[in-house]
Parts: C-alpha cells; sequence; structure tokens
C-alpha cells in the first residue's frame, strides 16, 4: 500500500511531528503524536493509529461477541464477554415488549453457561453494555468447539476484508464464527478443527510478523498432506 | 562504620560514583496476570503483576468516571537477612501509596471508568533502591497489560556519601550513607513523578544529584524500550506489505 508508514512503538514514544489526524490510541501534545501502547503505528493518509498488541476487549457498538450466560434476574441475562465489563441482556429484547416474567420463563430460552452469539447493542461507557441476539447468525450457539485468543489479535486472524478467516476455512474445511473480543467457535469434521484451533494459534502467536500468510498457507498445505 | 568509598574513587561493590548497578529486565514473565515484569537491580529481585481493568470489587469503590488504581508493595518475609513479618508495615503501605501516585499521571485512567487496575509488586530479594526498581518494573508490566499510558515511568535514585554525590545506593550506602534522593520520572513528558529526599543536602548537591538520578533514569527507560520490543517483536522487521484490518473498516 502506497504511503503507509509503519514502526514499533511502546508507551509514551514519539510517533510523528506535525498536524496529523488522531487514530486509535495515540494521543497528542503540542503537535507531537505519541503511542499510549505497545505496538504498531501506522501512518497513513494524514492519520496516525496504533494497532496493539495486548489489552483487554474493550467493546464497541455493533462489535459481533461471543459470551457465556452467567447469572439471570427477572429482567436480563448477565453474559461474561471476557472484557472488564458484563454485558447484559435484556430478556425484552429476547421475549418482545410485551415480555412479562410472570408469563415467560427465561431458562426456556438461556440457562446459566449457555454460550451465545451476539452483537453489542449499546454501550457509553456510563453504563454497562448491552447485546442482542436479534440478528441472523446470533442467538444459543449449541455446536463446536471454543477457543479463545487475545482480542487484540483478532483483526490479524480476519484478515484484510476476511482473506484470513477465508484462507484457514478453506484449508480446514471448518466455519469460522470470530468474536470481537477474542472468543472463536469453531465448527466442521473433528479433523478440520483440530488443524484450525492449530492455525488459529500460530496466528495468535505470529500476528505482528510479516510473512503470516505463507506461514499460515504453509501449516494448511503440510496438515493436509499428513 | 565501613569506607563508603575507598582512595581510589570506588564504592563498597567496586562502582565508580556514577555507575548504576548491573540490572535485568524481563517482561511477560507471569501467565495467570494481565501484564507482568520482573527487575534484577543489583541484589534486588522484583516481580511485578498488573490485573486489569477489571470489575471493582468492593463494588463501592467505583469511580464513575475512571479507573480505580490500586497498588501493593510488599516484602517477602526471605527477603531480608532477617525474616521480614510477612503483615503490611508501616513502610510498605507508604511505598504503595507513593508508587501509586508516581503511575497514576502516567495512565490514562479515564479511558477506563467504573473499573480497576491492581499492581502488585513483591519484593523477593532486598538490597536497597526497591522503590525505584520496583516502579521501572511496575511501569513495564502495565504496558504490557496494554493499558493505554500517556508514558512508561522510570525511577532511580542519587545519594550522597561523604561528600561525593553518587548513583543508584545499594543496601549498606543508604544505611551508612548520608542522603538518599529517590527520583522518578516519565522520560518523554520530561515530568517528574516521584521525588523523595531523605538526609541532608545542599542546594548545589542536590541538583548535582537530581541531574545524576536523571541520567541513571535515562539509561534505564532505553533498557525498557529494548525489553518491550524484544519481547513483543523479537527481531521481526516492521511488516511492510500486510495490513491489519478488521471487517468493519
Amino acid at each position: 500500500m502506497p504511503g503507509v508508514t509503519r514502526k514499533y512503538v511502546v508507551p509514551g514514544e514519539l510517533i510523528v511531528d506535525g498536524k496529523y489526524r488522531l487514530g486509535a490510541n495515540v494521543y497528542a501534545n503540542q503537535d507531537k503524536v505519541y503511542s499510549t501502547r505497545v505496538g504498531l503505528a501506522e501512518i497513513s493518509r494524514g492519520e496516525v493509529r496504533v494497532i496493539p498488541l495486548s489489552g483487554v476487549y474493550i467493546p464497541r457498538v455493533d462489535d459481533f461477541v461471543i459470551g457465556k450466560i452467567t447469572d439471570y434476574s427477572a429482567f436480563a441475562w448477565e453474559v461474561d464477554i471476557a472484557s472488564c465489563f458484563l454485558a447484559f441482556l435484556p430478556a425484552q429484547s429476547v421475549f418482545g415488549r410485551d415480555y412479562s416474567p410472570a408469563q415467560d420463563s427465561m431458562l426456556d430460552r438461556f440457562k446459566v453457561g449457555d454460550l451465545i452469539a451476539a452483537k453489542i447493542a449499546a454501550f457509553d461507557r456510563t453504563r454497562d453494555p448491552l447485546v442482542s441476539v436479534s440478528g441472523p447468525g446470533l442467538g444459543l450457539i449449541n455446536k463446536g468447539e471454543i477457543v479463545k485468543i487475545m482480542s487484540t489479535k483478532v483483526p490479524r486472524l480476519i484478515g484484510k476484508k476476511g482473506s484470513m478467516i477465508k484462507t484457514v476455512e478453506a484449508g480446514t474445511g471448518c466455519r469460522l464464527s470470530i468474536g470481537q473480543n477474542g472468543l472463536i467457535v469453531v465448527m466442521g469434521p473433528p479433523e478440520g478443527i483440530a488443524k484450525a484451533l492449530e492455525t488459529i494459534r500460530l496466528i495468535e502467536q505470529e500476528a505482528h510478523t510479516a510473512d503470516l500468510t505463507q506461514k499460515v498457507e504453509a501449516l494448511l498445505a503440510e496438515s493436509g498432506g499428513a | 562504620m565501613t569506607t563508603l568509598i575507598n582512595e581510589q574513587g570506588l564504592r563498597v561493590d567496586g562502582r565508580r560514583f556514577d555507575q548504576l548497578r548491573p540490572f535485568k529486565l524481563e517482561v511477560g514473565v507471569l501467565r495467570n496476570a494481565d501484564g507482568s515484569a520482573y527487575i534484577e537491580m543489583g541484589k534486588n529481585k522484583i516481580m511485578a503483576a498488573v490485573y486489569g481493568p477489571k470489575e471493582v470489587h468492593p463494588k463501592h469503590q467505583t469511580l464513575p468516571d475512571r479507573c480505580l488504581l490500586r497498588c501493593r508493595y510488599h516484602m517477602s518475609p526471605f527477603s531480608v537477612d532477617t525474616r521480614k513479618n510477612p503483615a503490611p508495615s508501616r513502610r510498605e503501605i507508604e511505598i504503595s501509596k507513593i508508587l501509586r501516585e508516581a503511575l497514576e499521571p502516567a495512565l490514562i485512567l479515564g479511558d477506563y471508568p467504573r473499573t480497576a487496575i491492581d499492581v502488585y509488586l513483591e519484593v523477593l530479594q532486598s538490597d536497597g533502591g526497591s522503590r525505584c526498581a520496583g516502579l521501572t518494573a511496575a511501569a513495564l508490566a502495565l504496558a504490557d497489560a496494554g493499558i493505554n499510558m500517556r508514558d512508561l515511568v522510570v525511577a532511580c535514585a542519587a545519594g550522597k556519601l561523604g561528600g561525593q554525590i553518587v548513583l543508584d545506593l545499594s543496601d549498606v550506602e543508604d544505611k551508612e550513607g548520608d542522603a538518599d534522593l529517590p527520583v522518578a520520572i516519565m522520560p518523554n513528558l520530561n515530568q517528574v513523578t516521584l521525588l523523595q529526599l531523605d538526609g541532608m543536602m545542599t542546594g548545589e548537591e542536590f541538583k548535582t544529584a537530581f541531574e545524576m538520578a536523571l541520567q541513571g533514569c535515562k539509561t534505564l527507560y532505553d533498557a525498557q524500550k529494548a525489553t518491550l520490543i524484544s519481547k513483543y517483536f523479537g527481531k521481526a522487521e516492521p511488516p511492510q506489505q500486510e495490513v491489519q484490518e478488521g471487517p468493519e473498516e
């Protein structure tokens, strides 16, 4: 890609000096742009941002996440989304507006311990995030293997316009549902799942290296032959 | 009293007046912590662990607009010559507080409202200047945990032995010497986050000692940076072609 400069940075390190739009994980002090994270700084088209290499998942509205029901009250389920915030799934968003705790049994839909695929419906940092399961592909997860990777490595696993995920799916014959919070459901034949898990681990460990795509292709081809 | 500086101008451990003790830094040493670091500074051995951001317990301590930073400096019973009672002493409680206050300005706590970050510093072996070494390790552990920071924090002490200003006091020098001046800075912002003085110095001596401590901090900062870079990037070159983008972009 033309006009993109990259460099490794640590918190507090000067990235560039000058007028730039500020992307994620940077801050400016008198026209000097500094990183706030350990990661890869990118300068392109007048914007500076840092792709972090560590850190917890911070929810963003419309993120696809995978969570675990940890508790429920009369009006909502509590969902662990592997973040520093507990998410809530309001019963009204599942049963509809006329939900009444007297008539509808919440346990019919989700029990404690169930895994769900959900979308972040609302999150403004003053309140805990709300999730929703209405939408295609959302709801109870009842089959597949679950893996957790660092949420900062998720963009790499997906790849540019989904290229990496397509490579892995084609190479293993599995379907991957990747939550932005780092939880992944792998569905497919057992030998494909084992291969996919191995590949996901490789991507997580080598997320920042330049020749990742080649390494992944090599791994998929090698285990495919065996 | 032992002579702290001999005729050749060398100190009890053979260092010159402006020399740091040999040190070693490591990052990401604990699996269970979100971020961790280990430092050896002379005979000091200190482990730093960071947990968080996470939910606050007890809940009533929650801050609505920012993250609660908690810090615990603790010396293991076996870290000193005669067994130390493991209960937090007056000194440890005070050091925990000043370390928290030294780290706070470097962290962007407003990014994590209603959460808590715990920083644990465990002194496994103590040899004077452990608050400075601990602080240096804590900043690394926080960076390792991926918490938004304005800058790293790095600390180093200077002191006075007889009339001579020296860098990085060891345990004996701290106990037998005339003054101890721990300094912590945010190196890129050029700001001081910790400054203590135990003993007496003239204005001139203070200036020399402060400058010397800053030099020590600079050396340690370079090591901090190198440690983080080698942990996260190894010897790899920055990728030139691959672009990391999520589906939403």
